[in-house]
């Protein structure tokens, strides 16, 4: 066991911290240093232009291969690289549902055409992707899903009916990903398929709508008779095979759940930044044990987290891969999440109604319980998976 | 980085795992406590401790109980990252011995000082025992039958000392978790061992090896609580099929599952001389306790009455997990040491 950092992996950090600092300054000054949530139309192209900043150092997507637009990073380096991400305050990334959702899926299922399209272009933020998996009626149960996609071998393609909703961002994206009933008769997890869809065709209808925060990040998507024609995309529209949709979707979740959506940098910048904040607030107002006390506790579940993740890089790197276990991870950092937002919205007192960066983290962080497979799913997964109850 | 443990490091685990597993099943525990009913032949009521003693003999027999000291003492001349695991085992099993106590904070500790009054030998080969205590706490777990007494003491901020104290006056007390052993002595006097570094970094691995004591505690009680609810039938059909006892079982695994890595982190600290190692064990501590008392309420509550029984084994791991979790500094003591470390 070494938890050190070796000398390449602190290279690496020094030149993403000082990219990072530049970079960041500079894109802050050309939006006139105000920069906008990236979930409102104006915030979404200043965040697009950050991704293109991104993309053009090469730091979009570290961990993929250069050809795709990466930079053969290892896990080590990316762990880095979003530490250093996340210390430096850079912005949540617009486009993560595609580079940490569908790129893994792109990665283990895509044709080699389908991978040289779709990768370097979401790299560079040409293609922006949203997640197309809930439907009004069905959100826990994904496999009720009924939205359509009929097979039209005349003119070479689907056409899809139906209808997804809570699309992250939809509104401002160029494609959606998601699963379509390709078998009509089929129940369940059968006969499902997983699509790569533009948005812009003709009987697609997109409609943005206000989260809790007012932004609109979330957005309807209607299917009307919509052709999405196979050569959509180049290497075609299907991604693994029609009616192997669920299986293939199923490798995206844990994704989602796991590490790549939420790195452990994430966590310990903002315990970090809490911690600062207790300092200025008792520097202010005098010591108060009881906020110190929760305080130090989201510190030390921000570590405890950054400590599991290096464990689990370390198995998956030496082949003992985490499996189920991806359901506690996402139980912990949800709740890690809404406690370090609210411990910093008590030290605020008064001040923590104003509209602010706490005040807007707390709102999103109130999400991380349900996103991703809400975190009852999440026990009952684990409870049959980790611990093997039974399920009936 | 690599966080994992070697091959070596894991097989000695596997090995006390398999060991403890023979030599200390809940009979076992059940009867150090003194009016335990001993299986194996001991008079019932008189403490029963031959049996219990099997698995300490068994211990110092594969080398375990000098894991930490240094083999010109006759040990292994091992550190925190090979007996962090061993600790955990002794947590799983119940082990109604010191061996935090005895192995990774008395034995290093005499040792550093140079064993003073010969001790090593008995403690290596398990003919003695040896205990410490902290922080000023005067009960003190095995303090009527330990041949070494130690207690280690916090001068406001510091420096840490070590004394060793004379039990001869030490009076056993009755006390919840019985095979504890629990006497109550005067930790104040005594004479002075080894320099404040060694007293601190004694203190450090006597917390670590707890909280690796505690994670292992916690594992043993959602496994037995586990196979309690696969079998157990209600309205039909198993309770562990009911969503609300799935969900109690799920929160415990996932608070021991982000302790343990904490535990580990903070054995590599320790191993590694790392500038945050009391930070590190602080936090693990502090984690691994909380861990524990939640996955033991857990576990009573989801196995129901018959878990509030001295029949069902439970209790014996629950009342040790509620008694580690105060001792060595509880939560919020700990925390407490995380918030000054963190400029707080
Ligand atoms: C911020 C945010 C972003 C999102 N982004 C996307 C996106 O980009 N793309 C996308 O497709 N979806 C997205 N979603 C939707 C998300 O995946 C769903 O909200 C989630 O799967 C839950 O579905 P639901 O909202 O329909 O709740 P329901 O399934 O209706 O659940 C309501 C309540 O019942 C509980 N419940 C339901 N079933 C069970 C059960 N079997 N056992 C125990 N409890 C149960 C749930 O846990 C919840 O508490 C997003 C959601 C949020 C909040």
């Amino acid at each position: 066991m070494d938890l050190t950092w070796s000398d390449t992996e602190e290279a690496f950090r020094a030149e993403a911290r000082a990219w990072l600092e530049e970079a960041l300054a500079a894109w802050r000054e050309r939006h006139g240093g105000r920069i906008l949530s990236g979930d409102t139309a104006e915030g979404f192209a200043q965040h697009l232009d950050w991704e293109r900043t991104l993309a053009e150092a090469g730091w979009a997507v570290v961990s993929w291969p250069a050809e795709h637009g990466g930079r053969d990073a290892t896990r080590w380096q990316w762990l880095v690289f979003e530490e250093e991400y996340y210390r430096a305050g850079a912005p949540a990334r617009i486009t993560q549902n595609g580079i940490f959702l569908l790129a893994p899926t792109v990665f283990e299922f895509g044709t080699p055409e389908q991978q040289a399209h779709v990768l370097p272009r979401m790299a560079r933020g040409d293609d922006l992707w949203c997640q197309g998996w809930s439907e009004p009626d069905a959100g826990s149960d994904l496999a009720s899903l009924k939205s359509r996609a009929r097979r039209d071998d005349e003119r070479g393609g689907w056409v899809l009916d139906g209808q997804k909703t809570w699309t992250t961002r939809g509104a401002f994206c160029t494609h959606l990903f998601g699963l379509f009933r390709t078998d009509p008769d089929s129940e369940r997890h059968r006969g499902l398929t997983y699509l790569m869809v533009p948005l812009d065709l003709e009987g697609i209808t997109v409609r943005g709508f206000g989260r809790l925060d007012g932004d609109e990040g979330f957005a309807e998507v209607f299917l009307d008779d919509a052709f999405v024609p196979d050569d959509a995309i180049p290497g075609g529209v299907v991604l693994g095979g029609v009616g192997a949709g669920w299986s293939v979707a199923m490798a995206t979740t844990s994704s989602e759940r796991g590490l790549t959506l939420r790195s452990p940098g994430r966590f310990t910048a903002t315990a970090d930044r809490l911690v600062a904040l207790c300092r200025e607030q008792e520097a202010r107002l005098g010591p108060d044990p009881r906020r110190r006390d929760r305080v130090v506790q989201g510190w030390m579940e921000a570590e405890a987290y950054r400590l599991q993740t290096l464990q689990t890089v370390t198995d998956d790197a030496e082949g003992r891969p985490a499996g189920a276990a991806s359901s506690l991870v996402k139980l912990w950092w949800s709740e890690l999440d809404v406690a370090l937002h609210e411990t910093a919205m008590d030290l605020l007192g008064p001040d923590a109604e104003l509209e602010g960066a706490w005040s807007k983290g707390w709102q999103f962080s109130l999400s991380g319980p349900i996103y991703a497979g809400t975190n009852e799913i999440q026990r009952n997964i684990a409870a049959e998976r980790v611990l093997g109850l039974p399920r009936k | 980085m690599r966080f994992a443990f070697t091959d070596d490091q894991v097989a000695l685990r596997d090995a006390v795992r398999d060991l403890l597993a023979k030599e200390c099943p809940p009979e076992v525990v059940r009867a150090a406590w003194p009016e335990g009913p001993d299986d194996r032949g001991a008079e019932p009521g008189a403490g029963a401790r031959s049996a219990t003693d099997r698995s300490w003999v068994a211990l110092a027999d594969m080398g375990a109980l000098g894991v930490a000291v240094p083999e010109a003492h006759g040990g292994l001349g091992l550190g925190e990252l090979d007996w962090v695991l061993l600790a955990e085992e002794t947590g799983y099993a119940g082990l109604p011995h010191p061996f935090v106590e005895t192995s990774c904070v008395a034995a290093p500790l005499l040792a550093a000082a140079g064993d003073p009054g010969g001790d090593l030998p008995g403690l290596v080969d398990g003919s003695a025992v040896a205990t410490a205590t902290a922080l000023g706490a005067d009960l003190v777990p095995w303090g009527g039958d330990a041949e070494v007494v130690l207690s280690l003491l916090l001068d406001g901020e510091g420096p840490w000392t070590a004394h060793r104290v004379d039990a001869t006056a030490a009076v056993p007390v009755a006390s919840v978790d019985r095979a504890r052993r629990l006497a109550r002595l005067d930790v104040g006097g005594g004479t002075g061992l080894g320099s404040a570094r060694d007293a601190a970094v004694a203190f450090d691995r006597g917390a670590l090896g707890t909280a690796a004591q505690l994670v292992g505690l916690g594992r043993r009680m959602l496994d037995l609580t586990v196979a309690y609810v696969a079998e157990r039938q209600q309205f039909g059909r198993p309770v562990g099929a009911q969503q609300a006892v799935k969900h109690h079982l799920a929160d415990a695994a996932k608070d021991l599952h982000f302790a343990a890595p904490a535990v580990y982190g903070a054995a590599w600290s320790l191993a590694a001389g790392d500038a945050h190692g009391h930070r590190a064990v602080s936090t693990a501590k502090a984690l691994a306790s909380d861990a524990a008392r939640r996955t033991g309420r857990a576990a009573l509550q989801c196995h129901g009455a018959i878990g509030y029984t001295v029949e069902a084994d439970l209790h014996l791991y629950l009342k040790r997990a509620e008694a580690l979790a105060r001792a060595w500094g509880d939560a919020a003591w700990h925390r407490d040491r995380v918030a000054w470390a963190l400029g707080l």
